[in-house]
């Protein structure tokens, strides 16, 4: 293919990346401009939060549970080198609660909940569902969007907290239960080196994971065309999306908190 | 707002909307007067469903206006299209009921919404009245999916006068539905129109359902009225399209798409 031919695509590309981006912008802020007006709709807020993060807690458990084991296994062997297997501990706590806690829970929940609301606001949308709540004088934005992403926002820090927490056993168990460490020097240098900006810092990368994933699935569906088919490409296009915005974002956000 | 007294209820004025290179609506006039009956009548893809949308407000003309109720939905200020909103009913062509709520809900939902004061008897009093209305009495508890086709439409119906309207728009009542059903709508748009005292604007390419409710009938075609007036004086229009349409021909300017 010619230069040309080339140079188009690229063009082609970045102007859906920027289309996708600028979407991304626009129901966040109206999302924000939304939050305090009346009515507020409580039932949905919980019906959301519940979703979000009661549904995901098994998700989440699991995959930090087993993340905490295969670092401590992996730290174990290597730090056994040099005769460091008592900061094992310390190793778990910190990736977890500064990065890895974080992360995997915002990639699990994108998986989990985000397709989920790329899919129903995608339907609503192709089937004139969020026409007719624009008919009867109810703001889709207002209505659905919302409460879905405030939940999101509230929820992914709590997972992620859970997530540290059971990340940290894990790595306690393959530890103390495989490879005989002491039980009370690996829980004390757990907490030796783990300061409380460890976890804020954690905690809020995942508010903003959260707030990528829920305005990411929400924007995907509310710009839905095209069908049944459309809402596949939606949903799928949500998971995508939402984990390359939740990669990138991580750097960014981790040079600014640290 | 002081409304004139022979100022219509909705006038569309010059509107002109594209989509793409696509020129859907290509200057529309016309207008209804208070408890007045009008069928906009066409072929697919003539812009009637991009008609009806302007008429709530659901698109924005590129030119011209949309004056509702004396409000121009373009102009006016958001809290005022939403008040307009507000007296001005949808039906949409599948019903676009919420398929997450039982048709209960379904109907109490602009009620919740915009009512704050109505109780929970009073919702529930009016729910069952709008279902009595369309002929759906007992069905409550069903959710949409259990529904057929023309059920959906009238439960749609029935949350369109929810809030009482003084207008009320219907897109595509009977498209899709057998002749039996096609009746039973129509039955149900003329008693809505006798009983709620309500301007009507509906939008269909079904002539028999046109002539049992107009008082006046439109045609549009590539974006144009070509032809309004009553049922007789419709029927004995000279527009060549409007005979090839009341006759089921291919018009003669047409048949080369052939």
């Amino acid at each position: 293919m010619s230069i040309l031919g080339w140079l188009d695509r690229l063009g082609r590309l970045l102007l859906v990346g920027f289309e996708d981006l600028g979407r991304f912008f626009s129901i966040m802020v109206q999302t924000v401009l939304w939050t305090p007006r009346r009515p507020f709709d409580g039932r949905e807020w919980l019906r959301q939060m519940v979703r979000v993060g009661w549904d995901t807690i098994p998700v989440v458990l699991l995959t930090c549970l087993f993340t905490g084991m295969v670092l401590a296994l992996q730290t174990f062997r290597g730090f056994e080198r040099f005769h460091a297997e008592g900061f094992v501990g310390s190793v778990v706590a910190l990736s977890l609660t500064r990065e890895l806690a974080p992360v995997l829970t915002g990639l699990m929940t994108a998986g989990r909940v985000g397709s989920a609301m790329a899919a129903e606001l995608g339907t609503m949308r192709v089937t004139e569902q969020i026409d007719a709540l624009h008919a009867m004088a109810t703001e889709p934005v207002h209505y659905l969007i919302v409460p879905r992403v405030n939940a999101s926002i509230l929820m992914l820090p709590l997972l992620t907290l859970l997530g540290d927490a059971i990340g940290i056993v894990g790595g306690w168990l393959v530890s103390v239960g495989l490879f005989g460490a002491n039980s009370y020097i690996y829980i004390e240098r757990t907490f030796q080196y783990l300061e409380v900006n460890d976890v804020t810092s954690g905690l809020i990368k995942a508010a903003f994971f959260g707030l990528i994933l829920a305005v990411t699935g929400c924007a995907k569906g509310f710009y839905t065309t095209g069908g049944a088919e459309g809402v596949g490409r939606s949903t799928t296009a949500a998971v995508v999306q939402a984990s390359l915005y939740i990669l990138l974002s991580d750097f960014f956000l981790t040079k600014i908190l640290f | 707002m002081v409304t004139e007294v022979h100022e219509p209820k909705i006038s569309v004025i010059g509107v002109v909307k594209s989509f793409g290179d696509k020129r859907v609506l290509d200057g529309v006039d016309f207008g209804v007067m208070a408890g007045e009956s009008v069928v906009v009548v066409g072929g697919s893809g003539a812009g009637k469903t991009v008609l009806i949308k302007h008429m709530i407000g659901l698109l924005q003309p590129d030119e011209g206006r949309v004056v509702m109720d004396g409000v121009d939905l373009k102009t006016a200020s958001p809290q005022a299209a939403l008040e307009a909103r507000k007296r001005c009913g949808m039906s949409f062509q599948e019903g676009a009921l919420f398929d997450s709520m039982t048709v209960f809900d379904n109907v109490a939902f602009p009620i919740r919404r915009h009512r704050r004061d109505v109780g929970p008897r009073a919702v529930a009093a009016r729910v069952r009245e709008c279902l009595g209305l369309v002929r759906l009495a007992g069905i409550e508890g069903k959710m949409p999916a259990e529904l057929s086709g023309g059920m959906r439409r009238r439960v749609g119906f029935a949350r369109a006068i929810a809030l009482e309207p003084g207008i009320l728009l219907f897109d595509e009542p009977t498209a899709g539905l057998d002749p039996i059903n096609t009746a039973a709508i129509a039955t149900v748009i003329d008693r809505l129109r006798r009983e709620l005292l309500v301007t009507v604007v509906t939008i269909t390419h079904d002539l028999s359902l046109a002539f049992r409710i107009a008082d006046r009938i439109a045609m549009i075609r590539r974006g144009r009225i070509v032809a309004f007036g009553e049922p007789e004086a419709f029927r004995a229009s000279p527009d060549p399209y409007v005979q090839a349409f009341l006759n089921g021909e291919v018009p003669q300017d047409e048949e080369e798409m052939l």
